[in-house]
């Protein structure tokens, strides 16, 4: 039986970007907020240090920072034809674990979406008509437009520091920024990175097409910083250890750089971590959640009541914790009915490996996001009517790493190992270069989340089962993407070039991203949607559910900037709409 | 049971509350709300309030150089605490280091500073500390051993090295400079970790601020040595260290930052004027500085070496550091301190910065002493000691060794 103790006003599931920004807004509004989370308490100094954080054996290859299977996995299966098996080590994506979660191994590269990705049905019928997309194709507007976000944007970049070069302010084209992106208010609060070598011939390369190459925006600073908390960050050094690492120099955007020093201070705030909570508790209406159970790292279990709760953990898992609490209609897809576990959405990644024999591009001087990308080729840039498909990427060339163990590319044909591999990397390793697409991925009535039937985890409770596979929507837009890429990296003029376009079935072993998204999302409609525009659940109006569990589907770009706006809006309304008058802030 | 205890404790606070609002009056909370800002200033709670520990409830072991001392319970417990003392009372331990019954203070209670305290502050104070929650654990407070453990060898003491008295201003100063003075050499007794001690413990008056090493740290000059001092840093430099825990290019950490978290960040910008304006005016001693080592010396070389490969990636090739997170290394007081010991406990141990309201970021800098070998950390340290324009001693393996076997006591 678990322990009650002292009600709250607010209780989070998890710390990581969403947790870490919503309990920062709301503790300064005056309410006392206690966090949830899974994993350990993370610092920089202590957890990360420059002393080994440049470690990747321990971190890439043995996966120190994430969540280990044995915690919490989920079953997988292509289709619905076909038995899921746990996913027992971590392959296509990696699930954080603990303080600043995924905010503590990413790349930090910080996009907006495009204004039209929010409208995306409305806009894509209207200017394709309803026939050209395909028939199992589930996407949806979101409820939210570009412009409503634009201040919430704002906020998670002026909260990051980062280092850009707008395209677009107030509607003016800025030369030198992405002509495409949504007007912005203001520019980036810091300049972008310096470029190294390849990715300036890459934008060479680019603008010999006619391309409008642009710095992409990045969250690993070019300067030192003091963001609006007070929370200063120093600039990168380009040591090239950002997704999969902390950053022991205070450099890449975290929650541990950005919000947790501010907010440590206040005394309405707590975290309890290595706390799993194992349910969403509901009252006897169903309507209105109660607050959370959790298990402490000693296996006993509490009771943390509360007014409101944010349900901040990672994308997977908030699904997990609604199906598991019977909160919202479980999708079922056989009749396209039902809410949660809905239009699962993921990204559609590509590469082209070059190899020269008359450049030393240096890969180690890297960071996650220094690299100049073109825009031409995203979203609804372009005309998609003789294309046969819709959505798009960003093509960039993006010098995130040159390490050692996995940041050695050979051409095809080279063998895996031996003195025939030893040469060849010898021969390659600062003479070849990977540019890549960043595609979107649009939701179908196929692939959705929900539990499984057979597995469960070390809690007795049902693991959940991701059922996903690439359309040929995506393929063909990788395909065509790939080539678009291997034409500018065609113009740097290597020896050899290999094309990597996407292919299928999905593999959920080898690694691709980590953007995994939607199975609870926001939209106009209860009926297909779980979440209002303000991320408030329909049905437990005191409920709100954060992240990309809320993209209806997925947009060519890395999610984490739209995830960080999204929780200022929530935020937002939170104080400033559901304070004053607790329910449903859209009628439904 | 259980609930019914809870009631209770709940009226307690109530008539608690209630008795203490019928107490006061407009004139006395005033004294009172200035009892706990002087309070703040002595940073009383550093040593009378144990991590974790009760407000002035005592307890925190102290180590001085002839044994252990063990903070006294200040809180108005009458018994535990200070709660039946007269007025006199309290005035008299702190001025002359003599409590009730004629029982002798030690020095490690700093009454050779607090003397200088006004009566009228004083009663601020115990007005203050009388509203505090009373706290009945008794302390032992004298866990020195014999013959320190005589109380009345005090007197002797006292003959030799206190001089009692309150502060006098002097007219030839201003008045920012009289109040600086009034708080350095007073409550805020800065002297009493930055001025050095003679054998008996007292501070050596012929040095006043001259730097001095206690617990495994080395309190830093505050005269005006320009290269050890603060002679480099202006008034506003002095002025945002203590409100901000940065200033000068260098951060607090070590027991510093736990003075400027407490007590120097929440004083008034008027009074930490004050205080620089009378820092600033502490005179250099005289001496000169050691020439430089040569660029070209083979334990430079190795130093400079190391320096890129750990050092650089935050307080860059320069040694500039980056404002506000990374210390810089040039000109640093800390760096070219003729005691080292700060300096090799923050490389072989790591080491955090103060966190404060303005300057919440509080980085921290990495141990190095699993990862670097004695001569390693020799080299590294002479190197940045003669860089960029520094210089001072060279670090032998010998200290870093020794270093290793004593970390400092706060971190």
């Amino acid at each position: 039986m678990a322990r009650k103790l002292p009600a709250t006003d607010v209780v989070i599931i998890g710390l990581g970007w969403t947790g870490s920004i919503l309990a920062h807004e709301l503790t300064g509004a005056g309410l006392n907020v206690v966090a949830i989370e899974r994993g350990p308490w993370r610092d920089t100094a202590t957890d990360f240090p420059t002393t080994y954080a440049q470690d990747e054996l321990r971190y890439h290859i043995r996966h120190d920072l994430f969540l280990r299977p044995a915690q919490q996995t989920l079953t997988f299966r292509n289709n619905a034809n076909q038995t899921a098996l746990p996913i027992r080590t971590w392959g296509s994506f990696m699930p954080p674990n603990g303080v600043g979660g995924g905010g503590v191994h990413w790349n930090a590269e910080t996009w907006r979406f495009l204004p039209s990705d929010f409208q995306l049905k409305t806009h894509l019928t209207r200017r394709y008509g309803q026939k050209f997309l395909p028939q199992d194709m589930t996407i949806q507007d979101w409820g939210v437009t570009y412009d409503e976000l634009e201040p919430y944007y704002d906020k998670f970049e002026y909260l990051c520091g980062t280092s850009g070069k707008a395209g677009n302010i107030k509607g003016e084209k800025q030369p030198g920024g992405n002509p495409f992106e949504g007007a912005r208010a203001r520019d980036y609060p810091t300049p972008p990175q310096k470029q190294p070598y390849g990715p300036t011939l890459f934008a060479d390369a680019a603008k010999e097409l006619g391309y409008n190459p642009f710095p992409q925006p990045s969250g690993n600073l070019s300067q030192a910083y003091t963001n609006p908390f007070g929370v200063r960050l120093g600039p990168c050094t380009f040591c090239g250890f950002c997704e999969w690492f902390g950053c022991g120099n205070y450099s890449k955007a975290s929650p541990q750089t950005t919000i947790l020093p501010a907010l440590v201070r206040r005394p309405n705030f707590k975290a309890r971590t290595e706390c799993e909570v194992t349910r969403i508790n509901l009252d006897k209406s169903g309507k209105r959640t109660t607050g959370v159970t959790y298990v402490d790292s000693s296996g006993e279990e509490w009771e943390q009541p509360a007014e409101i709760v944010l349900l901040c953990a990672f994308q997977l898992f908030n699904v997990h914790l609604l199906l598991l609490s019977g909160i919202g209609k479980p999708y079922d897809p056989s009749r396209g009915e039902g809410v949660i576990g809905r239009n699962y959405s993921y990204q559609v990644t590509s590469s082209v490996n070059a190899f020269f024999d008359d450049k030393n591009f240096n890969p180690f001087v890297a960071s996650g996001a220094i690299g100049m990308c073109v825009d031409e080729f995203n979203g609804d840039n372009f005309d998609h009517a003789e294309l046969g498909f819709v959505g798009g990427g960003y093509l960039g060339a993006v010098q995130t790493n040159g390490r050692p163990i996995l940041g050695t590319i050979t051409p095809k044909g080279t063998p895996k190992w031996g003195a025939a591999w030893k040469e060849a990397v010898t021969k390659n390793y600062l003479s070849s270069y990977t540019a890549s697409t960043h595609g979107s991925c649009y939701s179908y009535r196929d692939a959705y989340l929900d539990l499984d039937p057979t597995y469960t985890d070390p809690l007795g409770r049902k693991l959940m089962r991701l059922t996903f596979d690439f359309h040929q929507n995506e393929l063909k837009m990788s395909e065509f993407l790939t080539d678009r890429l291997g034409d500018i990296v065609q113009k740097m003029g290597p020896r050899q070039l290999e094309k990597n376009p996407r292919k299928g079935p999905y593999d959920v072993s080898v690694y691709q991203t980590t953007h995994t998204c939607g199975g609870a999302i926001m939209g106009t409609d209860p009926k297909i949607s779980a979440l209002n525009r303000y991320l408030q659940h329909w049905d437990v109006p005191n409920l709100f559910v954060t992240g990309a569990t809320a993209f209806p589907q997925n947009a060519g770009y890395n999610p984490t900037g739209t995830v960080g706006a999204l929780a200022f809006w929530a935020a937002d309304a939170i104080i400033n709409q559901y304070l004053k008058a607790p329910g449903p802030l859209v009628k439904s | 049971m259980k609930r019914v205890g809870v009631v209770l404790l709940f009226l307690g606070m109530l008539l608690g509350t209630f008795a203490a609002a019928a107490g006061t009056d407009d004139q006395s909370s005033s004294e009172i709300a200035r009892g706990r800002y002087l309070a703040t200033v002595g940073d009383c709670a550093a040593c009378h309030t144990k991590p974790g520990g009760k407000p002035f409830a005592g307890g925190l072991t102290i180590e001085t150089p002839f044994g252990n001392l063990v903070s006294a319970n200040i809180t108005p417990d009458p018994k535990a605490g200070i709660g039946d003392w007269s007025d006199d009372d309290f005035v008299r331990s702190m001025q002359q280091g003599i409590a009730p019954g004629g029982k002798h203070l030690y020095p490690a209670e700093p009454y050779p500073a607090f003397t200088h305290v006004t009566r009228e502050d004083l009663l601020a104070l115990r007005a203050y500390l009388a509203t505090i929650d009373p706290v009945s654990d008794a302390v032992e407070t004298n866990r020195l051993p014999f013959p320190f453990s005589i109380r009345s060898s005090m007197i002797a003491w006292n003959l030799l090295n206190f001089t009692p008295g309150e502060f006098r201003a002097d007219p030839a100063k201003s008045d920012e400079w009289n109040r600086g003075a009034y708080l350095v050499e007073g409550l805020g007794h800065c002297g009493t970790c930055h001025t050095p001690m003679n054998v008996m413990g007292a501070n050596k008056k012929s040095q006043p601020m001259a730097g001095a090493t206690l617990q495994g740290w080395y309190a830093p000059p505050l005269n005006n040595d320009q290269r050890t001092g603060l002679g480099a840093w202006s008034a506003d430099d002095v002025v945002a260290y203590l409100k901000t825990g940065w200033g000068g290019g260098q951060v607090a950490s070590g027991p510093m930052a736990l003075v400027v978290a407490d007590s120097t960040s929440k004083l008034t910008d008027a009074d930490l004027q004050a205080i620089a304006a009378y820092l600033k005016d502490i005179a250099a001693p005289a001496g000169t500085a050691p020439a430089p080592l040569a660029a070209s010396n083979s334990v430079m070389q190795a130093g400079r070496a190391l320096y890129v490969v750990n050092c650089a990636a935050c307080h860059m090739e320069s040694g500039a550091g980056v404002a506000g997170i990374f210390p810089t290394l040039v000109k640093s007081p800390a760096v070219q301190a003729a005691d080292t010991a700060t300096l090799l406990d923050v490389v072989l141990n790591g080491g955090h910065a103060v966190a404060t309201e303005s300057s919440p970021t509080a980085p921290g800098m990495p141990a190095f002493g699993w990862k670097l070998s004695d001569n390693q950390v020799a080299a590294l340290l002479t190197y940045i000691r003669n860089d960029w324009g520094n210089a001072a001693n060279a670090v032998a393996a010998n200290d870093v060794n020794a270093a290793r076997a004593h970390p400092a006591a706060a971190n």
